[in-house]
């Protein structure tokens, strides 16, 4: 382990003579089952930092790569669970209660017990739309939420975004990228792997 | 005139005409046509919002609908300085065109939804050559329907008592009402379909940036694709939330229009005080909302040249679901019939034939004959698959559902309970002038988003094509 580390080179020289750290290397495939295949691969040569960047989710390959299923779901749950909650609360502490209660001293509201159309204060089914729309709007803000916040976006600057070559990333090319930081990372036999993989274009990316 | 579309076909050999609106003998008929590979759905899409100039016919409706907003401008403040008076309601007719119009356009807008969502859970593959401009549709509709109410309060600087603020007057809003539910519905409504269709763009806001050339385009898609790079651990998860939004969107859909009705069905009036009213508004929001879909895409595939995403094969399921719902929609108005006759119930008999033969029986007539009449000729494929005459049927229905809201809210309110407070309801030129700018506010925004936003889910489109299967011949 020690001697791979000690081999990795960690900086690389750019046309204009300036050095800049190496942030990885990526390969180019030109259909999704190239890609899909090399993946496994990848995935089977034990990498650990590396991804797939494809224009649209090619069907299973996720799996392939041995992504973890999230957990985004579980937290919308709770979310909705929030939601709905909150909504109760809200509707039965402003329209069915004379209490006083506080926003952390700050805020002070007081309810106000609301007879209207001889409905009993704590009317539960006409607080039922409100609430569902509060669960749905906590759940969708949560889901969206969620998803940008462990994809770590928005993220403007990156290194690979500097590239040319992966400008068609979003259009019709499939990269695979293996970072430097990966223990298994030694530039020149990752690179000879990834041309193995049937890459038709192998690239330094620098930090 | 050169619209977009004749200059590019003649660039692109790739696109052939070709039926598929029959399904081969095995396996189904291609839902792209014309694109060889990726990069072709890309291009043809996005060169729509590279071009450098608009065509012209964009020019001639951005200009129309741009003054018809200056005219909404003039008739809200004129509404606001003076009071709701201006509109032509008087005291039993109290909702007319504004409620009318809010109705109206809150129904278009769920066929957006329906497609975005709806079509998803059940993996209608063809909803991508539509959702995207679908959703954009229901956005600017639910914009539309907002003002109507919002300037129906009369006061309007009174609208925040809408929301639970708390204030110094130890005031909250009424929670057993439906009208609070609506705000709380609508409001719901308008920001899970922002949320949903911003999570739809973010993959194609990132293809429009890698393929910007100038600065400025690249910064603008750049800021609003927040850095997205087609990561595939990236995509697990955008698609894990892309179905939650879908699956929460569905049951929101459906509570949306069903509110608008509570707005009716809970009051005491005879003609709205019925149970059959959340299906019945629900179906007609999907139906008024696919007519305007149609409305919206039979020009756009044809000025910018999308003829081989938005397929024959794409109106012609769009006019199925048009004849579905519009069935539903005619069934409704005569179990409302059957139901206020075997009621036996005095007012309830009297205003549904008041609503057929009393002082609106023109638009009741035009209701039926726009819903559930010309629908029918959607049964024959020539119809389906004839885009002037669908483009005819879908303007026919879009003015037949107005005149539904219309029928129901306004015959029901002019001849109630008493004769003595019996009165007729006529818009002033404010309330046309209202109504006009408001399809106009509704156009202008459709322009600017055909113009600027790719109208083509291009990563959908992608993702089902035969050559997007890892595990295809290709």
């Amino acid at each position: 382990m020690s001697t791979l580390t000690i081999e990795r080179p960690t900086t690389a020289r750019t046309a204009d003579g300036s050095t800049s750290r190496l942030w990885g290397l990526m390969a180019e495939f030109k259909t999704p089952s190239a890609i899909f295949e090399a993946a496994g691969k990848v995935r089977d040569a034990g990498y650990r930092h590396w991804d797939c960047h494809v224009p649209f989710p090619v069907h299973g390959l996720d799996k392939q790569m041995g992504v973890k299923r999230t957990i985004i779901p579980v937290i919308v749950f709770f979310a909705g669970l929030t939601g709905c909650s909150v909504g109760f609360l809200l509707q039965a502490f402003t329209n069915a209660t004379g209490a006083e209660w506080s926003f952390w001293a700050i805020v002070w509201v007081t309810g106000y017990p609301f007879l209207i159309s001889g409905k009993p204060l704590l009317s539960i089914p006409s607080f039922i739309p409100v609430m569902f729309e509060i669960t749905i709007l906590l759940s969708a803000l949560t889901t969206a939420g969620v998803m940008l916040l462990f994809n770590g976006l928005p993220r403007w600057n990156h290194p690979l975004l500097a590239k040319k070559r992966f400008l068609r990333a979003s259009d019709d090319r499939f990269f695979i990228v293996i970072e430097s930081r990966d223990g298994r990372f030694i530039r020149s036999k990752t690179e000879d792997f990834l041309k193995g993989l049937g890459a038709v274009h192998v690239e330094a990316v620098e930090d | 005139m050169t619209t977009v579309s004749s200059a590019i076909d003649r660039q692109d050999p790739g696109f052939i005409e070709v039926d598929n609106t029959v399904d081969p003998v095995s396996g189904r008929a291609p839902l792209v046509l014309g694109c060889r590979d990726f990069h072709d759905v890309t291009h043809s899409v996005c060169r729509v919002n590279e071009a450098p100039k608009a065509p012209l016919a964009w020019w001639v409706a951005f200009a129309i609908s741009l003054s018809l907003v200056g005219f909404l401008g003039v008739c809200v403040l004129y509404l606001i300085l003076t009071g709701v008076g201006v509109w032509g309601l008087n005291n039993p007719v109290m909702w007319a065109f504004d409620i009318t119009n809010f109705v109206w356009w809150v129904g278009i807008g769920h066929a957006g939804t329906l497609i975005s969502a709806i079509l998803f859970l059940f993996r209608q593959k063809w909803r991508t050559g539509i959702n995207r401009f679908a959703e954009a549709m229901t956005i600017f509709a639910v914009i539309c329907a907002g003002l109507f109410p919002g300037i129906h309060v009369g006061r309007v600087w009174f609208a925040y008592w809408l929301f639970p603020i708390p204030n110094q007057m130890d005031m909250w809003p009424q929670f057993r009402s439906p009208l609070l539910w609506d705000v709380f519905a609508v409001g719901t409504y308008f920001t899970v379909s922002l949320v949903f269709w911003y999570v739809g763009l973010i993959p194609d806001l990132a293809t429009m940036r890698d393929r910007a050339t100038g600065k400025l385009r690249q910064f603008a898609y750049g800021f609003f694709a927040l850095g997205w790079r087609g990561s595939m651990r990236h995509w697990h998860r955008y698609e894990v939330a892309y179905l939650l939004l879908a699956a929460l969107a569905t049951p929101l859909v459906l509570s949306v229009h069903s509110v608008v009705s509570f707005d009716f069905a809970v009051s005491q009036l005879p003609g709205w005080h019925t149970t059959i009213f959340p299906p019945y508004f629900v179906a007609g929001a999907i139906f008024s909302g696919f007519a305007m879909v149609m409305t919206l895409a039979v020009p756009a595939r044809e000025l910018f040249g999308l003829k081989n995403i938005i397929t024959l094969r794409h109106l012609d399921n769009m006019n199925k679901i048009i004849l579905v719902t519009g069935c539903i929609v005619g069934y409704a108005y005569a179990m409302e019939f059957f139901i206020a006759w075997y009621s036996g119930a005095l007012y309830e008999k009297f205003a549904f034939l008041n609503r057929a033969f009393g002082q609106y029986w023109w638009a009741y007539f035009i209701m039926v004959g726009s819903n559930v009449i010309t629908p029918q000729l959607f049964w024959f494929k020539a119809i389906r698959t004839s885009i002037p005459l669908m483009f005819a049927l879908s303007i026919v229905v879009n003015i037949g559902m107005w005149f539904e809201r219309f029928v129901i809210i306004v015959s029901s309110l002019a001849n109630d309970f008493l004769p003595s407070s019996w009165d007729a309801f006529f818009p002033t030129w404010v309330d046309i002038g209202t109504m006009l700018g408001a399809i106009g506010l509704f156009s202008t925004l459709f322009l600017l988003f055909c113009r600027y936003l790719p109208m083509i889910a291009i990563a959908e489109v992608k993702a089902v094509m035969p050559q997007a299967d890892p595990h295809g011949q290709h």
